[in-house]
């Protein structure tokens, strides 16, 4: 990856945990009520997003929704046109996801086709009753009909700019950025 | 991404374990980890390869590595033919060279090859532009099944340092001895073989290989034998006098593993001469983990197939 100019932080520590407090409410309450919740990562950073929701809605509603996370390079639309990904991550869903009510969690909401592929993945796995998203920042451009159903906060972005999210799991610190891709069009992170 | 700049399989063809590295064996078990789990999704499709066309080329007889690289092409979506090969112009008199420019020539982008002499992938890799896997050559190399032992081994011992692992039968004519002998030794296992001397290749101590000379005592030392099939079709030629005779000296047998370790993994690439090489109540025992190899063998040439590919991708990357 190209080095990003880091332009300015969208959310601190603090932030994103009350984003993710807010998520983790709104699902537990407003959320889908009956037949079973379940929480889904996207790979990488949609997992420890993933997990902490389901940690925080186990304490409002005291009980652990089932968590899982999956990958999407061996669904994704642009193998022909920008291939190799030699790196194939792991897929675990070890619930039946069969009548589920299941929510999609990932970092940033861009073109869609990440959500897309999720989509692929899931329904070779099963029927879920309703599938729903969590995302920690929207930056728009959206190439395909998706929307988020829980979102932290919304960006507006230039394709040029890219955010990166680094969370302490896999970046060793909690932070939010709105970066400048050098010389580059726009690609998430 | 940060993933999609880590190291692939730079090559385009799989011909042997001997020139694989344990940084691109590893990779291809790990790959073939995560389609393993593939096959037990209810759907066991996925959508990576749609629009890659593989040929599969048998001029000799197989049933299980066959159906296991078209369940593999398959499993991954992309599309395959196979070409019966004596139903074929190769009975007309045709070269390989030119049957394999004719299926290039068709836009096949990889051809999968069984071939009785070895080195003929070798030649036909050299050859043409397409992707080549060796799905065995003679008695030289059988990469495919390498990996698939090693990833079953792996599976069940977790790790291989210091390990040992004894082949057991016909080495000298044996493709399948061949590439369990190098993939296990970058592996880090010690590697034994065991089987009638004259089917020992003279001077294979130069590979790292102990030679043991009863049976007995390659049981009593190994973590998991790996039974090869005796070639029927040898028998005959002075090299050993009949199947009874085989098996009262070399056949593995309860009784004969009362020695060994009572963990020990039973591997055999198939198909079994039940009561020659591998008697009955060894063969279903729980310690064989015979069907275990071939479900893992559609992972793996999943795996080699996906990462072979990546190359030719990463070339139409660079075009773009």
């Amino acid at each position: 990856m190209a080095s990003l100019n880091r332009k300015s932080i969208i959310m601190d520590a603090a932030g994103i945990e009350r984003a993710l407090a807010r998520i983790a409410r709104e699902i537990a309450r407003n959320g889908p009520g009956d037949g079973e919740l379940a929480i889904v990562g996207i790979r990488t950073r949609g997992i420890p997003l993933g997990e902490r929701l389901a940690r925080q809605i186990e304490e409002i509603r005291e009980e652990c929704p089932p968590f899982g996370y999956l990958d999407i390079t061996l669904y994704r639309d642009d193998l022909q046109s920008i291939g190799y990904h030699p790196v194939v991550g792991a897929t675990r869903l070890p619930f039946d996801i069969n009548g589920t009510h299941v929510v999609l969690v990932d970092d940033v909401l861009y073109t869609g086709r990440t959500v897309r592929a999720a989509l692929s993945v899931l329904v070779d796995y099963g029927r879920p009753r309703t599938i729903q998203l969590a995302v920690l920042v929207d930056r728009g451009h959206r190439e395909l009909p998706i929307r988020a159903d829980y979102v932290g906060s919304e960006v507006p972005t230039s394709r040029g700019e890219a955010i990166q999210v680094n969370l302490d799991e896999t970046d060793g610190e909690e932070a939010v950025y709105l970066c400048e891709i050098p010389g580059e069009e726009g690609t998430t992170q | 991404m940060k993933l999609n700049d880590a190291p692939g399989l730079d090559r385009k063809d799989l011909l042997g374990l001997e020139e694989l590295s344990e940084r691109e064996i590893r990779l291809i078990l790990d790959t073939a980890r995560e389609f393993r789990e593939v096959l037990d999704r209810p759907i066991k499709t996925v959508p990576a390869m749609r629009g890659f066309t593989i040929a599969n080329l048998f001029y000799e007889s197989s049933t299980r590595t066959r159906m296991s690289f078209e369940l593999a092409q398959k499993r991954l979506t992309a599309d395959s033919i196979g070409l019966a090969v004596t139903a074929s112009s190769v009975k007309k008199g045709e070269s390989l060279r030119d049957t394999a420019r004719n299926i290039e020539a068709m836009r096949v982008d990889m051809i999968v090859m069984r071939h009785s002499q070895s080195g003929a992938p070798h030649r036909l890799a050299a050859q043409i532009d397409a992707h080549v896997v060796n799905a065995g050559d003679g008695c030289h190399e059988h990469p495919t099944q390498g990996l698939l032992d090693l990833y079953t081994l792996l599976e069940n011992l977790g790790d291989l340092r210091g390990k040992r692992i004894v082949i057991i039968g016909d080495i000298a004519h044996s493709r399948v001895a061949r590439s369990n002998i190098h993939g296990l030794r970058r592996m880090g296992a010690q590697v034994g073989v065991c089987g009638p001397p004259t089917l020992i290749p003279v001077g294979i101590e130069d590979l790292g290989v102990t030679v043991y000379p009863t049976i007995e005592e390659a049981l009593a030392e190994a973590d998991a034998i790996n039974v090869l099939r005796i070639q029927l079709e040898r028998i005959g030629v002075p090299l050993f006098p009949s199947t009874r005779e085989y098996a009262r000296l070399f056949g593995v047998t309860p009784a004969r593993l009362e020695v060994a370790k009572r963990e020990v993994l039973v591997l055999h690439p198939g198909p079994i001469n039940r009561n020659v090489e591998l008697d009955s109540r060894v063969a279903d025992a729980p310690g064989a983990v015979i069907l275990s190899q071939v479900t893992n063998g559609v992972a793996i040439r999943m795996a080699v197939t996906y990462l072979l590919a990546q190359k030719t991708m990463k070339a139409a990357h660079a075009l773009a």
